[in-house]
């Protein structure tokens, strides 16, 4: 015993000397542990925390993406609205350009009309005037030469001076209508009246 | 026992009499479990088998480590097995171990593409952790990190990984990595260069496996070394020696539990690092 104790203390026993079979140990030890931990008990609390930030993380996520979500559907409706508005002030400036076109083609028109009505009238008024003139012409004579043979009696009754008579001053009041007539309407008016 | 005969046989240790009596000693020869001195037994690194199965003697730190992949995988199977989407219990506590790992030292360090290692430095950071930690643990009582071999095996497994990391990421290039630093004139790479690949490439899984050993072999022996006094100081010296002993080592507990987190922490970082020097994007 006593030898045993004085030999450890002498030689035998040195603690930077590592023994092989600890060496060993140790290392079948320490891949024990490992083998279990990385195969087996870190993927699984590694794939529970993974899955806890998804839930907390991911809900964020997910309100972020829902507000991005609501944020571009604003702006394309705002933009929509600005189109529409664009294009309703366009449609409205159209409607204005074309109805003053519209507004000055029917004022062409009318005029138009009108002239061809004032030109129509007058046609209608000079032929009226011009069938008035040959009637009255015809009723003239005979109505002159009535209030003559009233006046003057039944000496002119005969037929050939008579209608000499007539034929004379018809001419002399048409010479007298053609002298006169500088305007032609104001010459009608005038032999009408 | 009485306290006259732990007097008379403080020495006794070099005498050979071993735990025959209840003597209590430094070094004890029946793997350090069943000595009188509630401290002297576990300041035991001569390594004997404290049983056989098969032939092969099974000693202290083996059956610690054994106890250690019990309660670890036990720990994070209770949390993890079966993880709820909303965490109740020991699931809490897990997760937030999970993400230490994984934000503060895979992410910091390497970066997104951390993600990949975090089993790798989630294993080593809770295991030395709880290998550190066993030194607390009462009826163990005894740091598996301060026997060189453990820390040795996992800096080694450490290397391999970076290694194989950074070959895999650089091919041949990964040699222009480890021994080039950038922005450094050509006339010192000359010297640089040997110094910066043996220190890379060889170096450097000693230093992480003796820097995590000795800050553990040392705390323990500090404990030890108090315990040890005030136990036998108690009747050698009178209470007062052996009070203050005794208060010193609940200080050095104290100072020990931030130490063995600290070394932890130090260790996986470390790896980080290295992981991140293997995958960074050549300049």
């Amino acid at each position: 015993m006593a030898a045993n104790t004085a030999v450890v203390l002498a030689g035998e026993f040195n603690p930077v000397v590592p023994k092989g079979d600890e060496l060993v140990i140790g290392t079948i030890a320490f891949l024990i542990i490992f083998v279990i931990f990385w195969k087996k008990l870190l993927p699984s609390i590694k794939k529970t925390l993974d899955e806890r930030t998804y839930a907390i993380e991911g809900g964020m996520k997910r309100a972020e993406e829902a507000q991005a979500a609501a944020a571009a559907l604003q702006e394309e409706y705002q933009r929509n609205l600005t189109e529409a508005r664009h294009e309703a002030a366009k449609i409205t400036q159209h409607a204005r350009e074309q109805g003053a076109e519209i507004v000055a083609q029917m004022r062409g028109e009318g005029q138009e009309q009108r002239d061809n009505l004032v030109a129509g009238g007058r046609a209608q008024l000079d032929a009226d005037a011009a069938a008035t003139r040959a009637a009255l012409k015809g009723d003239l004579g005979t109505l002159a030469i009535q209030l003559a043979s009233k006046i003057v009696g039944e000496s002119l009754e005969d037929e050939a001076r008579q209608r000499g008579t007539v034929d004379r001053f018809l001419a002399e009041l048409e010479a007298k209508a053609d002298a006169e007539a500088g305007t032609a309407s104001g010459a009608t008016a005038k032999a009408g009246a | 026992m009485s306290l006259s005969l732990a007097t008379g046989t403080v020495l006794a240790a070099e005498g050979g009499a071993g735990c025959d009596h209840g003597t209590p000693h430094l070094f004890g020869d029946n793997g350090g479990f069943s000595c009188v001195s509630p401290s002297s037994a576990d300041f035991d690194f001569s390594n004997r088998p404290a049983f056989h199965i098969l032939g092969y003697g099974v000693t202290k730190p083996t059956l610690i480590v054994v106890l250690i992949i019990v309660l670890m995988v036990g720990f994070f199977w209770a949390a993890f097995n079966k993880p709820k989407m909303v965490p109740r219990g020991v699931q809490n506590v897990g997760e937030v171990a999970y993400l230490f790992v994984r934000d503060r030292i895979a992410r910091d360090s390497i970066g997104k593409e951390g993600d990949r290692y975090v089993p790798f430095l989630f294993s080593l950071f809770f295991f030395v952790w709880l290998m550190n930690i066993m030194s607390f643990v009462p009826g163990v009582q005894f740091p598996v990190s301060s026997v060189y071999a453990f820390p040795l095996a996992l800096a080694l497994m450490v290397w391999l990984t970076y290694m194989y990391a950074g070959f895999k990421r650089h091919g041949l290039g990964y040699f222009r990595v480890l021994g080039v630093p950038s922005g450094v004139p050509l006339g010192i790479l000359v010297i640089l260069t040997p110094i910066e690949l043996l220190s890379n490439i060889f170096i450097r899984p000693f230093t992480l496996g003796i820097r995590l050993f000795a800050n553990m072999f040392a705390g323990h022996l500090l404990l030890a070394t108090f315990s040890a006094g005030a136990w036998y100081m108690f009747s050698v010296k009178g209470i007062v020696f052996s009070g203050a002993s005794f208060t010193m080592a609940i200080v050095m507990t104290g100072f020990e539990l931030f130490i063995q987190a600290l070394q932890a922490y130090i260790f996986v970082m470390l790896t980080a690092s290295y992981l991140q020097g293997a995958l960074e994007e050549a300049h």
